[in-house]
């Protein structure tokens, strides 16, 4: 018999145990009052490894990068009252994203709740939007099942963040520990399979597509089915688009790759969008930085397909012909199982359209210039790293531009807050790709002010000896909201320039790091190679680039999907 | 367009603030909503009253859908139902009008259930139009007190909502 099956327990025991029956390797957390008994059994074991943060935030992001990079369940612990307001921007995070993490909350003892005590909050209540599900357990008989409900819920369907609130009180109370290796919910029990009937449609319409495109969002990373979708691609031997949220899934040096679409998307991206009749849609949900304004989108008549794990997100923003909910990787193997004794059409005048389009190059810059161009920068990080690296980013001008340069051919590689776009998630979510993947090469792209809003964990990454690389694209200005000022404000930059920046180099070196000023476009690749090269040291490397570029293409907020800013209109 | 749904939902802590929570985050409407546990004490049915577009409609009964307490959802205004209301009206009632008041209270079959020196007070059940129509069938002068509990429904016939 297992021993576990019979054992009395602290509440505090029983949360350990359970993070090691669910086999967690890393729990990202910050310690505190309501928490202490916890960590007291964490301190006693060493099957489960805490990291440190330096702030509860970069708790939520460190675990939230570590799902990203690795599909396993990202954990957290913080302690009550400022501990949860703190995460609650990691956790909205994640959620966006459909990240799954279990997220373990202190909360002041049973009998203080809802007296204002000391450090109290109503977590439930506070996260209750931006989490898939919470639970407070007020009795320690719940809490082994609440854990195993936490993981179940986090991890299958629609993943997304779980959060379980546990009093102090509960933490020291003792109760037979009985760990179940299964739960079964009666109000929840997501679909697997797609319906077959709506998947022979599907097939009778990607079988008669003359102009066919195939469009994947998140969806198709987290539920890892890369490799269907790379064999349904190639065996149709249409175009795919991924977005923000889905690079890598389809490789990004392949052929028949258009690029991402979107507000920054390719020019041949969006117009294939926009000019296709048969569109299938997977894991992806036709959102306003996606396809821009839905009534635009509309004015072309296609037929869509669109295969998602939720049905919410069928037909939210966009009407649907063939819905299909299910498991992305089930239906597309009866998908292919249905298409592999079939002929693919020939395309060829579609593909010659597309490449009218590809000939705009889009993504055309000025590489002559004296100044170092942000896009210059990822072009050769791109080199450098040979395309294998996991690259993290925070929120602007950068991120696009890293979406667009640096070519994904894996998925899981790139890791940035699509959703919720939060500044300061790169360098405690590299932190947590670079746990989950120790030797792996692992950049942060940034810019100079993202990274300010969670450089304390600077201070994390020297504790644990991770040599993470910071891509700092130095502008001085918070570059998007300058872009955006620049084309719609009347260039008034409102706010949107830093003075009094700190000196970087020093910065990184005050928390024991190397750090590296470049200012000249001959010294980029050099610099870059020589960080690479510390294989067990964190550099900063500061590039000061151009204050005035912009990221193109751009399609305005309101406007559709073809109504592109080009680099060549200017 | 009016719908009326039906919610069968864990009966949790917290289940009715994450369905009310989910209104409010989503800017959908709610007229009325009635809860209380079922037979089976561990779950509650829920009826809310809400209006929008077929679109935002579908959208309400999938994101109910997708909270993990809620077991089951139906737009019961999508087939045959029967809605019922219940109404508490407090009625001004001196000598001179309680007479006028009693026969007022017969037409729409109310009941009387609570009686004072220059008070009626009157439970009224119907669908919520019929509620409507007594209180404007009222001199409005005479109204001192309402409440009302919203619709509940359920389908006709076999049309049922149960696990």
């Amino acid at each position: 018999m297992d021993r576990a099956k019979t054992t009395t327990l602290t509440g505090a025991e029983i949360v350990v145990r359970c993070l090691q029956e669910e086999g967690v390797e890393y729990v990202f957390g910050y310690p505190g009052g309501a928490v202490l008994f916890i960590y007291d059994e964490l301190f006693k074991q060493d099957k489960v490894k805490h990291v440190l943060v330096r702030h509860e935030q970069g708790a939520v992001h460190a675990a939230d990068g570590y799902s990203r990079s690795s599909q396993k369940v990202g954990v957290c612990l913080v302690t009550s009252g400022p501990g949860v307001t703190n995460a609650v921007t990691g956790i909205a995070t994640a959620y966006m994203d459909s990240i799954p993490l279990v997220v373990l909350t202190g909360q002041v003892p049973t009998h203080a709740i809802g007296l204002d005590a000391f450090q109290e909050c109503d977590t439930v209540g506070i996260t209750r939007p931006c989490v898939k599900h919470n639970f407070l357990v007020k009795n320690v008989r719940d809490l082994a099942i609440t854990m195993k409900k936490a993981f179940h819920i986090a991890t299958t369907g629609r993943p997304g963040p779980v959060l379980v609130d546990i009093p102090k009180d509960i933490t020291q109370q003792a109760c037979e520990f009985d760990y179940p290796e299964s739960v079964h919910m009666r109000s929840y029990s997501p679909v697997r399979k797609g319906h077959a009937g709506q998947i022979k449609k599907a097939v009778q319409l990607l079988l008669e597509a003359e102009r066919p495109m195939v469009y994947t969002g998140g969806g198709v990373v987290l539920s890892d089915s890369s490799a269907q979708l790379r064999e349904l691609v190639r065996l149709l031997g249409f175009p795919c688009t991924n977005t923000l949220m889905g690079l890598g899934a389809y490789p990004a040096t392949d052929k028949q790759f258009l690029g991402m679409l979107g507000m920054h998307g390719t020019y041949e991206a969006n117009m294939a969008m926009q000019h296709c009749d048969v569109l299938l849609a997977i894991g992806a949900r036709f959102d306003d930085r996606v396809i821009g304004n839905p009534a635009h989108f509309a004015q072309n008549p296609r037929k869509i397909i669109h295969v998602d794990i939720d049905p919410s997100s069928i037909s939210k923003r966009v009407k649907v012909d063939v819905p299909i909910v299910g498991n992305i990787p089930d239906v597309l193997e009866d998908i292919l199982k249905q298409l592999k004794s079939t002929k693919p059409r020939d395309l060829s005048a579609w593909w010659k359209q597309i490449n009218e389009w590809r000939a705009k190059d889009c993504l055309r810059y000025d590489r002559k210039s004296a100044i170092i161009k942000p896009q210059f920068v990822l072009e050769k990080l791109y080199e450098v790293t040979q395309g294998r690296a996991f690259i993290t980013s925070d929120v602007g001008q950068h991120q696009m531009w890293a979406a667009q340069f640096y070519k994904f051919d894996e998925p899981r590689r790139w890791i940035n807050s699509g959703g919720l776009g939060t500044m300061g998630f790169g360098l405690p979510a590299a932190m947590g790709v670079q746990l989950a993947n120790r030797g792996a090469t692992v950049a942060c792209v940034t810019g100079e002010s993202s990274i300010q809003m969670c450089l304390q964990e600077l201070s994390t990454c020297k504790q644990y000896r991770l040599p993470i690389k910071i891509i700092n694209l130095n502008n001085k200005y918070m570059g998007m909201v300058r872009q955006w000022q620049e084309f719609f404000h009347g260039n008034r930059y409102s706010e949107s320039y830093m003075d009094a920046l700190p000196d970087f180099v020093k910065l990184a070196e005050g928390y024991g790091h190397r750090g590296v000023l470049i200012d000249k476009p001959a010294d980029v690749e050099p610099a870059l190679r020589e960080a690479f090269a510390a294989k067990n040291e964190l550099v900063f490397l500061d590039f000061i680039t151009d204050q005035k570029e912009n990221v193109y293409p751009m399609i305005p907020g309101g406007k559709g999907i073809t109504e592109m800013i080009l680099y060549e209109d200017l | 367009m009016r719908h009326i749904i039906s919610i069968l939902v864990e009966n949790e802590a917290g289940a009715l603030s994450r369905i009310s929570g989910l209104f409010s985050a989503r800017g959908y409407n709610i007229e009325t909503l009635t809860v209380a546990p079922t037979e089976d004490a561990s779950m509650s049915r829920m009826t809310i009253v809400t209006t929008g577009s077929e679109d935002v409609i579908e959208q309400i009964t999938k994101q109910l859908n997708k909270l993990i307490e809620v077991v089951k959802v139906i737009d019961l205004s999508e087939a045959e139902h029967i809605e019922r209301e219940l109404m508490l009206i407090k009625v001004r009632a001196g000598q001179k009008e309680r007479e006028d008041m009693k026969r007022m209270a017969d037409i729409f079959r109310g009941r009387i259930i609570d009686v004072s020196d220059n008070t009626y007070t009157i439970e009224l059940t119907g669908d919520t139009q019929k509620l409507d129509a007594f209180i404007k069938s009222l001199d409005q002068g005479a109204i001192i007190e309402t409440v009302r509990t919203g619709a509940s429904g359920i389908g006709r016939g076999n049309r049922v909502l149960r696990v």
